[in-house]
């Protein structure tokens, strides 16, 4: 279908795309990439009076090295994140997560800040956000403030994102450990569409081939994305093998109440979550094992 | 209840558009019921099939999942955009027919954008590149084989400089 009427500004600036914000509140969206809002539009789910076009502002495309955190403009474009070696070299699952995330056609347009803002549970870019514990600037007419990924999404299609706040930047987190790995996998229908389930870890190991540093959550089995901090934690210290990563992952699977949809039954996806974080936790560690 | 038109000028196929649209005026509508450029086609409307795929500023993108106010100021090329200037085939387009590239022909303009853009950026791309490329278009006819194919041959075609 069509999209429902509704007016729009094309804006230069996130000083004025924050105070068309201010001046709608609710009655005004956010466009960035559009890949996910068009389709809503579409489809009659939402009726927005105002989309505020943040495409045009340069000033929110850009990523940034520092020492522990590669900073990134909101509007960045995923197809320049995917491409991008040397922000590949700091944050690897974001080019390995984008390999799961749509079409050329979808990347090419779509945003990294647009996918996190739509929170859609199934996303491949929220679950690595929530599992590096990337940090959200947020932005509005007056403030800014920043929310760490766990306190920013709230749950299906849901954020704690004001009515006039846009965001405005990402912080992923750095690990300056030498012999670190990271992996994402997911199973869904099709190549491109959402996750039926996905799982993501990022390990960090010592030269004994011990855990110094682990992480990992599941996508699509919940209403956000999850990571698992404690059972994470237990694996500091220890080395992996297949055992001990399939035990973790029966944990961390048991702990979902994954729903029932047309594409999966909740059982179903909660044996993919025990398969797919087992596999993620071992090639994560391999990987950070053979690091030079 | 009269909708605000906005003006927008649009480089489309190398010539310079301008027109007068509602917000909600997807690119694709644009091109095909302003234009009258109805070559790109209009598959799903929301960003599944690929069929309406144009390039935006040379690379690809879905011509559903945008507003023509939102291509103010920059450049499209469509399928129409891909001929030669006098009018034939481009090597692209006759590989496509000496290949069997397309039976209905309903998903050939995104085939053609999206293989273009693919060979653009990659003049031999590998099977696997060639079917990452187009994995983002739905085909119910050819079983996408001859698609491939027809990719594979042009890119050969253009890397020995046969017309």
């Amino acid at each position: 279908m069509k999209s429902p009427p509704f007016e729009y500004a094309r804006t230069a600036s996130i000083e004025e795309a924050c105070e068309l914000l201010s001046q709608h509140g609710d009655a005004a969206k956010v466009i960035a990439g559009g890949q996910s809002l068009v389709p809503m539009l579409a489809f009659r789910l939402l009726r927005p009076g105002w989309l505020i076009d943040i495409n045009e502002i340069a000033a929110l495309k850009f990523v940034a090295f520092e020492t522990d955190t590669v900073r990134m403009g909101a509007c960045t474009r995923q197809c320049v994140v995917a491409r991008d070696d040397a922000l590949a070299a700091r944050v690897p699952l974001l080019r390995q997560a984008l390999a799961f995330v749509g079409h050329t056609q979808t990347r090419n347009r779509g945003t990294v800040g647009g996918s996190l803002a739509h929170a859609d549970p199934s996303a491949e870019l929220p679950l690595v956000a929530q599992i590096l514990e990337a940090r959200l600037v947020l932005r509005t007419k007056s403030a800014k403030r920043t929310l760490p990924a766990a306190e920013f999404f709230a749950g299906p299609m849901m954020t704690n994102l004001q009515p006039d706040e846009c965001l405005e930047e990402i912080h992923w987190p750095v690990w300056r450990e030498q012999k670190t790995g990271s992996a994402f996998t997911e199973i869904s229908r099709r190549h491109g569409d959402f996750a039926m389930v996905a799982a993501t870890a990022q390990i960090a190991v010592d030269d004994d081939g011990q855990c110094t540093r682990v992480t990992f959550g599941v996508g699509g089995a919940a209403p956000v994305p999850l990571a698992f901090p404690a059972l994470a934690q237990n694996l500091v210290g220890r080395r992996l093998d297949k055992a001990k990563a399939r035990a973790v992952a029966q944990e961390a699977a048991a702990a979902l109440e994954p729903d029932t949809d047309t594409h999966a039954s909740a059982a179903y996806r909660r044996h993919l979550a025990g398969v797919l974080v087992s596999r993620v936790l071992l090639e994560a560690y391999d990987t950070a094992r053979s690091a030079p | 209840m009269s909708e605000v038109l906005y003006s927008i000028a649009v480089e489309v196929n190398g010539t310079k558009r301008v027109g007068q649209v509602s917000a909600r005026t997807s690119l694709v509508d644009w091109l095909r019921e302003h234009l009258n450029l109805t070559g790109t086609h209009i598959g799903c409307e929301h960003g599944i099939c690929g069929a309406c795929s144009v390039m935006l500023d040379g690379e690809p993108v879905r011509s559903c999942l945008m507003y023509a106010v939102q291509a103010d100021g920059h450049s499209i090329t469509t399928v129409e955009g891909l001929a030669r200037p006098d009018g034939q085939l481009s090597i692209l387009q006759d590989s496509f027919c000496e290949a069997h590239g397309l039976q209905c022909g309903y998903c050939t303009p995104g085939m053609l954008i999206a293989a273009q853009a693919l060979l653009d950026a990659n003049p031999r791309p590998t099977e696997e590149q060639i079917r990452d490329a187009i994995g983002g278009n739905l085909c119910r006819c050819t079983g996408y084989q001859q698609i491939v194919d027809a990719i594979a041959l042009a890119a050969e075609r253009m890397a020995g400089g046969a017309a």
